[in-house]
């Protein structure tokens, strides 16, 4: 026989009684909860959970305190020199507020548009600074991150042109290769490497993705093969660093066709990888091909302005398994973050932040040239990533480096030999990087 | 943005404290960069003001079906936002951040203990991501048998849309399997649908409509039989927990939305968190990373043969952290009760409405329930009308129009963080408007008649998209 | 109202012969269901058709639906002006709502179709 429930505990986030459920339970017209459950397998029901009682806010709070405690941060005194991928820089204290608002928080996926107009003119925001950075026509709301963003631009690729095989210039994030892979992994898709300097490109691609800044923090010619994916009637696929397009041309400008790019270094948290929000723009034309959601300004029965979801016939809830992506959730709030990143530092902020971002990277690989054993790897303009060739293994580096609390550059040597990807921003002040540049030399003496 | 003025900011950066260096050639340089231009004061204001028009778990009650929109704990909030937490780098060295893995890995171990599935990964981002991180383990495994013709997804014809669309992307051809007349999986159907193609059966459990299937067990052995996988997709866990788990009924794989029972906030949609949990014989295909601790260090592994990388880096971590408070601070008894309110809930205002609104299903429900408005409809009034007339009185619609198999469906899901008089409220509004149906109809047929907008016209925005701003006047456009 | 010199399909497309030229369009109960018609989907003219085979869409707010062509043939002209104004499908959808106009290839094809009288028994 099944065992009875247990009796339902008080607790802060259950308001019920045992009065109320009693109550509830009499109009419901059953004796006890367990009536409830007569379509449970019986010998299944109540099944024994390893778990531990519930914890107070209080020793919540100091368990959790102690997991943060453990780990090396800013806040625990270290400096770090990480990029490939997530960046660190300053939040303003205008976002951190705005995302106290629980109405912002706590608020749903705006299917009823008259309940929500706050999360959709936000998301209208949004589009509209994105395309404002990529110099794009159109953008959606935000997709899960970066990476996904790049894998499904290339997939609406080979929709729009009906080809299956993608090309991906060399010297990408592997991370981004990866995620590309597992999208495409049972769709028929096929993907080759082109190099960057590549004159021939065979007819049947759907599109080139480029990264740019690449991996190693170079700037691409964007606009030579966006012209040559044009004249083999493929697309144009680039993901870019959104911080860096306060100071470099946009990709719109080159007339590239889709424009990716991680949102995270606009104000999110790096918060140990996640979530970020993939930024996602592309050409009008495309529109009916882009993934994801997308709000459209339009006006009520009594001619006010407003926002609402728009083109949904796209997406999973109505086409089901013709849907341009099964994406459903996906990251309004980081949208949101992204929105007030940008509105705050605004057209003089944004540009500022890439300039500083520049300056901290080129003295630090000037200091770094100096090194004796050391050298810059990259050779054309780079943005504030670039690689360290070192006269060591970077591993042994870093591991000395961790006991003054410096956190290196990522140790690439898999992919260049000795490579160390090191990267700058804002918040790596001179005496950090000098401090960091001492550690290595230190480092490269020792022999 | 129309607001911006030339000249205006809202920040300052510190000026640069190093040597200058030699800027890229204007041949790299942008020339224009169109971007707002307002003080710090407008920004606060223009957001604040914005927050005000959004209805939120904070301020309304939200009956939507399978969403679960539970109270979203606010210590949760702050604990992922610690230092030592949100400032950590995904490509730090995992000796400097041990504190972070292990949340990860206990986290993982409460998620595999609350399902019965024991391993599991935090790579998801979303639920529709843990859907095709969990298809892509189902083929994975196939594959490995050397089982290459199994090409087929079975799906009941009530499922959430992104479980086709999951199929499709990971190359499936679905094929649908009916429900009965009492809103289950008709079996006999699946015993004819199952067969050497079959490579997954996903099922949502409690399905869509809110029900528990009665022939569980039989139709996990029916799929078994057949040689394929069975996948419960997790959305509706809020009703299940300790009180059955999926591992023991013959679920293979499953994911879990943390955005749903879990309590992480929604957002305004996103971010979210889709963990897949799976048998241990399908652990080496999970999606990477997977938390593991080993000779007492914890490290994020690669499985042996994992399907790979499903995003960039280890998922969301702040998610995760919050959804690990969430579970501490219930705890088991906390979880049991948890389910133990949202189903009694869920029964209590379908015994309260059954009367007004047809009920297509007389049984007991789970943690929703699924009326039609079929009858209002005669009246002239649809369902969607009636979601409208709610907003005027401070509630969120319910699920509408889902499951497709019900006409007029209102999906209503309460949640255990309600109370008795927020569920009475509920339970009079209805009725209120049940009788306005009858007698003054337009007060439906024309709400919202108080939020700051009404009915859009969402065919203008589906015709003619106007999708940012621009200088040009948006009407112009 | 089912105009009865059309002929129609049990996919709700009607057909208006003009000598060896098909006119097709929707049906009045096809662009009610639908609701607000927001964008048609049509294929390019020159291509071939078979009965009942899927050519094109047709999408509103809240749905899409697959067009299924009742004749047989090749397309040699596709009504532009949906392209700016879909919401003529709703409006005129017999008239200037039409979607493709089709160079009959089988016309003893056309006897597979309904009169008007049998249609709007199938939608009782």
């Amino acid at each position: 026989m099944a065992l009875p429930s247990n009796p339902s505990i008080n607790h802060p986030y259950i308001p019920s009684t045992d009065f109320e459920r009693a109550e509830m339970l009499s109009v419901i017209g059953v004796d006890s909860f367990d009536d409830l459950l007569s379509d449970i397998p019986l010998e299944h029901r109540h099944p024994p959970m390893d778990l531990t009682s519930g914890l107070s806010e209080q020793e919540l709070g100091s368990r959790i305190s102690g997991f943060a405690g453990e780990n090396a941060s800013p806040s625990s005194g270290y400096v770090s020199f990480l990029g490939a991928g997530a960046y660190s820089h300053y939040i303003p204290s205008v976002v951190r507020s705005i995302l106290q608002r629980g109405e912002f928080v706590t608020g749903y996926t705006p299917y009823q548009p008259e309940a929500a107009q706050g999360t959709l003119q936000v998301g209208f925001e949004f589009q509209t600074i994105i395309c404002q950075l990529t110099g794009m026509e159109v953008a959606n709301a935000g997709m899960y991150d970066g990476p996904t963003a790049f894998a499904e631009a290339c997939l609406m690729a080979a929709r729009v042109t009906r080809r299956n095989k993608v090309g991906v210039v060399s010297d990408i994030d592997n991370r981004l290769l990866e995620v590309l892979i597992s999208y495409v992994k049972y769709q028929d898709i096929e993907i080759i490497e082109i190099t960057p300097d590549t004159r021939v490109i065979p007819d049947d691609l759907a599109c080139i993705g480029i990264q740019s800044p690449n991996f190693f923090g170079e700037i691409q010619d964007v606009e030579r093969l966006t012209n040559l994916a044009h004249d083999h009637g493929a697309l144009s696929v680039v993901h870019v660093n959104p911080i860096s397009l306060g100071l470099f041309k946009s990709p719109g400008e080159f007339g590239v066709d889709i424009v990716t790019a991680e949102g995270q270094p606009l104000g999110v948290p790096m918060a140990f990888g996640g979530p970020y929000v993939g930024l996602f723009a592309c050409k009008k034309e495309h529109i009916r091909q882009m993934p994801g959601r997308i709000i459209g300004y339009t006006k009520d029965t009594k001619g006010r302005a407003g926002y609402a979801l728009t083109l949904q016939t796209r997406e999973q809830h109505i086409r089901r398994e013709r849907a341009t992506s099964n994406i459903c959730t996906s990251t309004q709030l980081i949208a949101l973050m992204v929105t007030a990143y940008v509105a705050t530092l605004g057209k003089q902020g944004i540009k500022e932040v890439a300039e500083l971002c520049y300056q901290k990277a080129h003295y630090a690989a000037k200091e770094i040239t100096n090194i004796e054993g050391y050298s810059v790897r990259n050779k054309g303009t780079f943005f504030h990533e670039f690689v360290v060739t070192c006269p060591r293994e970077p591993s042994v580096i870093n591991a000395e480096l961790l006991k003054q609390k410096i956190i290196g550059g990522l140790d690439i040597s898999n992919r260049s030999d000795n490579g160390m990807l090191v990267c700058f921003t804002e918040t790596n002040s001179k005496k950090d990087i000098d401090r960091f540049v001492e550690g290595l030399r230190q480092l490269g003496e020792v022999h | 943005m129309d607001r911006s003025v030339a000249g205006r900011k809202a920040f300052s950066l510190p000026e640069s404290d190093v040597p200058f260096q030699e800027m890229p050639d204007r041949s790299h340089m942008r020339d224009d960069l169109e971007l707002p231009e307002v003080s710090q004061l407008e920004v606060i204001r223009y957001f604040s003001i914005l927050s005000q028009r959004n209805f939120s778990i904070d301020t309304n009650f939200y009956p939507l079906g399978s969403c679960t929109m539970k109270y979203n704990p606010k210590i949760n909030d702050e604990l992922s936002n610690l230092p030592g937490l949100a400032d950590l780098h995904p490509l730090q060295p995992e000796a400097t951040v041990q504190g972070a893995i292990r949340l990860l890995k206990d986290l993982q171990d409460d998620l595999g203990e609350i399902t019965g599935l024991p391993a599991v990964s935090l790579a998801p981002l979303a639920g529709a991501q843990g859907e095709y991180a969990g298809l892509l383990i189902a083929r994975a495994y196939h594959e490995a048998r050397g089982d290459d013709q199994r090409t087929v997804a079975i799906i009941p014809d009530s499922a959430h849309g992104t479980n086709p669309a999951s199929a499709a992307m990971a190359g499936l051809d679905v094929v649908t399997v009916r429900s009965d007349s009492n809103g289950n999986v008709d079996v006999s159907n699946l015993r004819e649908l199952s067969d050497s193609r079959t490579a997954v059966f996903m099922l949502t459990i409690p399905s869509t409509l809110g029900l528990f299937e009665p022939n569980i067990l039989e139709i996990t052995e029916i799929i078994h039989n057949a040689g394929g996988l069975v996948y419960a997709d997790g959305a509706n866990l809020n009703a299940l927990l300790g009180i059955v788990k999926l591992g023991d009924l013959g679920v293979d794989i499953c994911h879990s939305n943390l955005h749903k029972t879990f309590s992480t906030p929604h957002g305004g949609g996103g971010p979210g968190s889709g963990p897949v949990m799976v048998k241990d014989d399908l652990a080496e295909f999970l999606p990477q990373p997977v938390a593991e601790k080993r000779s007492g260090c914890y490290v994020l592994a690669n499985p042996n043969q994992s399907i790979g990388s499903i995003n960039g880096f280890h998922g969301s971590f702040s998610i995760a952290v919050r959804a690990y408070a969430y579970i501490k601070a219930l705890g088991l008894e906390g979880l049991q009760s948890v389910s133990q309110n949202a189903i009694i809930n869920a029964n209590y205002i379908q015994a309260n409405l059954r009367d007004k609104y047809n009920l297509p299903q007389d049984r007991y429900c789970m943690h929703e329930t699924v009326l039609s408005a079929s009858r209002q409809k005669d009246r002239g009034i649809a369902g969607l009308d009636i979601a409208k007339r709610l907003l005027d009185f401070g509630i969120h619609a319910p699920t509408m129009y889902f499951p497709m198999i019900v006409e007029e469906a209102l999906m209503i899901e309460p949640t255990e963080s309600e109370s008795k008089e927020t569920l009475d409220h509920f339970i009079a509004v209805m009725r209120q408007i049940d009788d306005e149906t009858n007698n003054q109809a337009e007060l439906v047929s024309e709400a919202p008649h108080d939020l700051p907008v009404t009915r859009l016209d969402e065919a203008s925005a589906a015709r003619k998209p106007i999708l940012r701003w621009s200088p040009v006047d948006l009407d112009d456009q | 109202m089912y105009p009865e010199d059309l002929k129609y399909s049990k996919e709700h497309e009607w057909v208006r012969i003009n000598g060896s030229i098909a006119e097709v369009g929707v049906t009045l109960f096809a662009q009610e269901s639908l609701g607000d018609v927001v964008y048609v989907d049509l294929p390019e003219v020159g291509s071939e058709v078979e009965q009942f085979a899927k050519f094109g869409e047709i999408e509103s707010v809240k749905a899409v639906s697959d067009l299924f062509c009742p004749v047989e043939g090749k397309i040699v002209e596709i009504n532009h002006k949906l392209v700016e104004n879909p919401e003529v499908v709703n409006l005129e959808p017999y008239g200037a709502g039409w979607l493709i106009k089709v160079q009959l290839s089988d016309s003893s094809k056309l006897d597979e179709l309904m009169d008007a009288a049998t249609y709007e028994s199938t939608l009782e």
